[in-house]
């Protein structure tokens, strides 16, 4: 079928391996996504805090530029769990808007075109659809979560030693888990919202709505009935206390809430007890499923009307 | 009038619906393994049947998949393409079960879907590219053969164009291209002419026959427009509320209908037309003074001139009768399953 003898000719050449093919979308996805140079100076900008992570790593272990620059090493955070979770926090929130703005219009895009049955007519099955799609928003936000942190942690252990590597393993596993778990989560909200909605910006409202809302009625449940348990409605809640638990800095009982009658006189103390890590947990896996369940129905080549 | 014509046509271009056990075939290409072969296949969407036990071996080069609308040509073609499960019975492609080597038919063929179908935001050679590499192309390859299909289907000016931007036949091209961009055993093309002005449609039909006669690719072309599948098909597949009205091999039935008349007469035609049973013919009425006749083994045309001179009856017009496609699509349209 070569340009210039214009007649149709069969293709004998190699193929590519089935069980890559599902990389070819966010292959083509990025092109388009990086042309936004809105997107890319964002995107950017979301590696500052992880520049300033790597910073203060450095000055740990830098007593010359401690010197110089006239800080004394007390006032530094410890390189420790904390630190590096309050960085995984920080990427988090960074990863929420990338994935707002990258995830509605993937799967949307495709329904409102009717471009499903054109994936779906080649030897390219509904579940790499899926996990192309969910490739183009997990390979960026991997690469400004655990990718960046996990190569700090080893900048550190190779500033302190062999030994602070081995007894401090487990913080790497931290971030690894805590990060995977909370793109995914993002990835699949994202993909799950696209499917349902096919205008972009009702789907973005509509995932951010799905954070926001929801965080709103847990507060107020919390403050109502004095307890915790709303933060099982709160996505951003339960990941903050999934996260919590894998640094090891979950504490069940997360403050105490004094009422005081008029002349400020404590009447009554309440702890205000988190809900179990396990709820969390179990929370998250329902919510994934259920995102699992929809794509399942909503991705298909032809909605069939019964 | 409909039974004489009957059973001269059954004989030759189809078998009734009625007794499926016996699987359709074609009259030429026995030997070739079958393109399409149906086993039984039923598609029901929730309680609704849609498609009710196809049988039959299809070995055209080009197959026109006919019917009026909800006739189920659409539905045999996504169950084809593993749209839609089997509810009963199965189909094979090129020997492959539909459900069981779903992946490896895939790699075989090339789908023109009817509905406008686009990846938004992109060139079409972007878009053929892209469509290229899912069905397994390098991306060099899938490129290089993107431009190739662009220049085959004639978009290759437009091609770096926006999908957005095109008319409504350069998308019908632009889904032409992404089809066959990978080179396909088997294209199957779903309303490829609907929505395109005259030039636009002949260009299209004329690529359809390119690439039928290439030899390279089979061709399933579903469409409602006649003479489409006439232009573009050997064999045709009449559908009709989701079972098989007709198959046949049109080439053949033109060829049958080599000994199909049509009469005009003036006078007594009552005793023509025993003079015609008695010499073994089977005829029909058509209006007015009009016949149409099917002239048995051993009866010459020379044998209703003599009939005529007895009977005192004038001839006034002669000729061959060949059934078009619209004959026959009307025919499977009035008749039960399978009757013409």
């Amino acid at each position: 079928m070569a340009v210039y003898e214009q007649a149709y000719k069969r293709y004998a050449g190699k193929l590519t391996p089935e069980w890559s093919r599902f990389l070819i979308i966010p292959r083509h996805a990025y092109r388009a996504v990086f042309n936004s140079k809105l997107f890319t100076a964002f995107f950017v900008i979301c590696f500052i805090p992880l520049l300033v992570e790597a910073i203060l790593i450095y000055l740990h272990h830098n007593f010359t530029a401690l010197i110089a620059m006239k800080i004394n090493v007390r006032d530094l955070f410890p390189v420790d769990g904390s630190f590096f979770q309050t960085f995984v926090n920080i990427q988090g929130g960074f990863a929420f808007f990338v994935a707002l703005l990258l995830g509605p219009p993937l799967v949307s895009r495709d329904l409102r075109n009717n471009a499903l049955p054109l994936y779906l007519c080649r030897p390219f099955s509904r579940t790499e659809y899926v996990m192309g799609k969910m490739s183009v928003i997990l390979i960026l936000l991997s690469a400004i979560t655990w990718i960046p942190q996990l190569l700090l942690f080893l900048f550190q252990s190779y500033l302190e030693g062999f030994t602070w590597f081995r007894t401090n393993l487990w913080i790497a596993s931290a971030i690894f888990i805590g990060s995977v778990v909370w793109i995914l989560l993002l990835a699949l909200l994202s993909q799950t919202i696209s499917a349902l909605v096919k205008w972009r910006i009702v789907a973005s409202a509509a995932l951010l709505g799905l954070f926001f809302i929801p965080s709103v009625l847990g507060e107020f449940i919390n403050i109502v009935f004095q307890t915790r348990w709303g933060n099982i409605i709160s996505l951003g809640a339960l990941m903050k206390n999934v996260t919590a638990g894998l640094f090891g800095t979950f504490d069940r009982v997360s403050g105490t809430l004094r009422i005081t009658d008029f002349d400020d006189n404590i009447v009554r103390e309440v702890l205000l007890i988190e809900p179990p890590l396990w709820c969390s947990w179990a929370v998250l896996f329902v919510i994934c499923a259920i995102c699992l369940a929809v794509l399942h129905w909503k991705v298909k080549a032809y909605e069939v009307v019964r | 009038m409909e039974l004489s014509e009957h059973g001269a046509i059954r004989k030759s271009m189809a078998l009734p619906a009625a007794v499926p056990e016996e699987p359709i075939k074609a009259q030429l290409a026995l030997t070739e393994p079958p393109v399409i072969d149906l086993h039984g296949l039923s598609v029901s969407f929730g309680r609704r049947q849609i498609l009710k036990n196809l049988r039959g071996d299809l070995r055209g080069k080009a197959i026109g998949l006919l019917g009026p609308n909800g006739a189920g040509k659409t539905t045999l073609i996504h169950t084809l393409l593993g749209f839609h499960p089997p509810a009963a019975g199965t189909a094979q492609i090129f020997g492959l079960d539909i459900t069981d080597d779903a992946k490896q038919i895939k790699s075989l063929i090339g789908y023109m879907p009817e509905r406008d179908s686009f990846i938004a935001k992109m060139s079409a050679v972007h878009f053929v590219r892209l469509m290229g590499e899912l069905s397994g192309l390098p991306p060099e390859a899938a490129l290089e053969r993107a431009h190739e299909a662009l220049f085959y289907v004639g978009l290759g000016e437009a091609r770096y164009r926006r999908l957005e931007t095109y008319s409504l036949g350069m998308k019908q091209l632009a889904k032409l291209a992404q089809a066959i961009v990978h080179g396909p055993k088997l294209i199957f093309l779903d309303e490829p002419t609907n929505g395109l002005d005259p030039p636009a449609r002949l260009r299209m039909i004329k690529l359809i026959r390119e690439i039928r006669d290439s030899g390279q690719a089979q061709i399933v072309l579903s469409s409602h427009l006649l003479l489409d599948v006439e232009e573009c098909c050997d064999e045709i597949l009449i559908l009709r509320d989701g079972q098989i009205a007709v198959y046949c091999n049109l080439e053949e039935e033109r060829k049958s209908n080599r000994k199909f008349l049509m009469l005009e007469t003036r006078g007594d035609q009552e005793k023509f037309l025993k003079a015609l049973a008695k010499l073994g013919c089977e005829y029909a009425l058509s209006g007015g003074n009009r016949l149409k006749i099917v002239l048995q083994e051993g009866v010459e045309v020379r044998d209703l001139y003599r009939l005529a001179d007895e009977e005192q009856v004038q001839l006034r017009r002669l000729s061959y009768k060949r059934d078009s496609l619209e004959d026959i699509f009307l025919k499977a349209m009035e008749n039960g399953y399978g009757g013409l």
